[in-house]
């Protein structure tokens, strides 16, 4: 439910760094749990600018609607654009194919403010 | 007042489930399952969901006044229904405001039953209370309020196989009568008086019977293909089925003209305790009125946010949602008269978010007509 190699925001977003500076950023299974039916994920522009824990866009469920808050500071290099026909994917696949966007990290130590699979879990409890 | 939130028979049942359960209307009630709010909306739309809807109070009229006492209240003639016979209707005040709306049945001599929303279960009894100590004073004392709500349990069957599948279950068919009437038949062994309505737009009925027997009906009705709905499916159901929800679509606020519920109004009838104030306001005309709306791009309108034609704020959304059925966000709110008309484009306040809308007719869906009638599409999409 909650994968090793990624990392945590308090706001129940995670980031999965790979290759280099970037890292792929979507919402954690209890976000996606706790929304109910995702039907609407305003992404950012790529070429946006995000900054760590501000707000970068706005996700809606049948119930509720909820802000983004990005994990990490970076440019957007690419958004998931299969959400504006299946934001479902968020609900079936929030750490694979339900991602948001990826980011071009502007400081990866910035990665150290984050939490790790075991103490997000902690939160949950 | 600080209270516990009430528990209906079924809700060990639901909480079984792995239902999310959530405070509504003083009760404990579930507002989804497992398998989520758009699953529930497609099943009841194409086959059977059940919903617990046993947080509705049921208060029975009984006594040779009975009927004379309604009639000064609702705001039809309930004295007039064949036995059997039910209707939908608004409870007004003196100055025409909706205090609820409700179902009242004539189920046999002198004896009435009348459905009413769990949020507004108190206000309801008091009010309802205090006029029937009015007309007692008038010397009209044999009527009597027994509130059933806690003894009865009440199960809505929804969808286009609801009907066959109480056929099947229940052995008497004389109790599964025409829309809007009342029966009775035996289900599981226990008898059930079965009212066909619901608050879905779909075929179905809303059966009651004992408290007790409430985990074995529901689970009859699960193992016999029934899928199980909370209250964000009924939400989505009622909203694309046009149907008002009250404390949301309407308060006492508002009127019955404006509120799009002209067709439950019998405001030319002396005894009524709303008839002058309700003519008034009928023969003045409203300022605005209830429309249906179609977002024309990307957004979900939701209650509180403000509509916009050309600038001006000409009115504000009561309900909204996305629609599983039609694919699109729709909502529901009051729009100046002169900005009413079908077709007419309006902006909504998405959140700081200027997002198109198209006035469109009410309702967004009918089970008897196709899906997605073209007069629904947008005309753009982003």
């Amino acid at each position: 439910m909650y994968p090793d190699d990624l990392k945590y925001s308090s706001e129940h977003e995670w980031a999965r760094v790979g290759n280099g500076d970037v890292a792929e950023v979507g919402i954690t299974n209890f976000a996606q749990d706790t929304l109910g039916d995702v039907v609407f994920v305003e992404l950012p522009e790529i070429g946006s600018k995000v900054d760590q824990f501000d707000k970068f866009g706005e996700i809606e469920s049948v119930k509720a609607v909820s802000d983004l808050f990005s994990p990490v500071s970076g440019t957007v290099t690419a958004v998931n654009e299969e959400l504006e026909q299946s934001p479902e994917l968020v609900n079936s696949d929030p750490y694979g194919d339900g991602w948001i966007m990826e980011v071009q990290l502007d400081d990866p130590s910035e990665l150290d403010e984050l939490m790790d699979s075991q103490t997000y879990q902690g939160t949950l409890e | 007042m600080l209270s516990m939130a009430m528990r209906t028979p079924l809700y060990e049942t639901h909480v079984a489930s792995g239902a999310r359960m959530v405070p509504f209307g003083g009760w404990d009630m579930p507002v989804q399952y497992p398998n989520g709010i758009i699953h529930e909306v497609r099943q009841v739309r194409n086959d059977v969901g059940i919903f617990d809807v046993s947080h509705m109070a049921r208060l029975e009229f009984t006594g040779v006044d009975a009927g004379r006492f309604l009639d000064t209240v609702l705001s039809l003639r309930a004295s007039r229904l064949e036995h059997g016979l039910g209707r939908y209707h608004v409870i007004c005040n003196q100055d025409g405001g909706i205090i609820d709306d409700a179902i009242v049945y004539n189920l046999a001599e002198n004896r009435f039953l009348l459905v009413v929303n769990a949020g507004n279960a108190d206000t309801d009894r008091a009010w309802l209370t205090s006029q029937m100590n009015a007309f007692a004073a008038e010397g009209h004392v044999d009527v009597e309020l027994v509130d059933r709500s806690l003894d009865i349990a009440m199960i809505a069957v929804q969808g286009p196989n609801a009907v066959s599948m109480l056929d099947e279950l229940t052995d008497d068919e004389a109790g599964l009568t025409t829309r809007f009437r009342a029966g009775e038949a035996t289900l599981d062994g226990e008898r059930i008086l079965t009212v066909r309505t619901g608050y879905t737009g779909e075929d179905g009925f809303e059966i009651m019977f004992d408290s007790a027997h409430a985990p074995g009906i529901w689970n009859l009705l699960i193992d016999s293909g029934s899928t199980e709905c909370g209250l964000g499916a009924r939400d989505v159901l009622r909203l694309e089925a046009g149907l008002m929800l009250h404390g949301s679509d309407m308060t006492v606020e508002n009127n019955p003209y404006e509120s799009g519920l002209r067709w439950t109004v019998r405001p030319n009838r002396t005894e009524y305790i709303a008839g002058e104030a309700l003519r008034k306001i009928r023969d003045e005309g409203t300022p605005r009125r209830i429309a249906g709306f179609v977002m024309r791009s990307r957004g979900i309108a939701r209650h509180g946010h403000s509509i916009h034609v050309n600038g001006d704020e000409v009115g504000v959304v009561t309900s909204g949602t996305h629609s599983p059925t039609l694919g699109m966000a729709i909502a529901m709110g009051y729009i100046d008269i002169a900005q009413s008309e079908i077709g007419t484009v309006v902006q909504i306040d998405v959140r700081g978010r200027m997002v198109d809308a198209e006035v469109v007719k009410l309702p967004f869906y009918r089970s008897d007509r196709p899906i997605k009638p073209t007069a629904l599409r947008p005309r753009t999409r982003r």
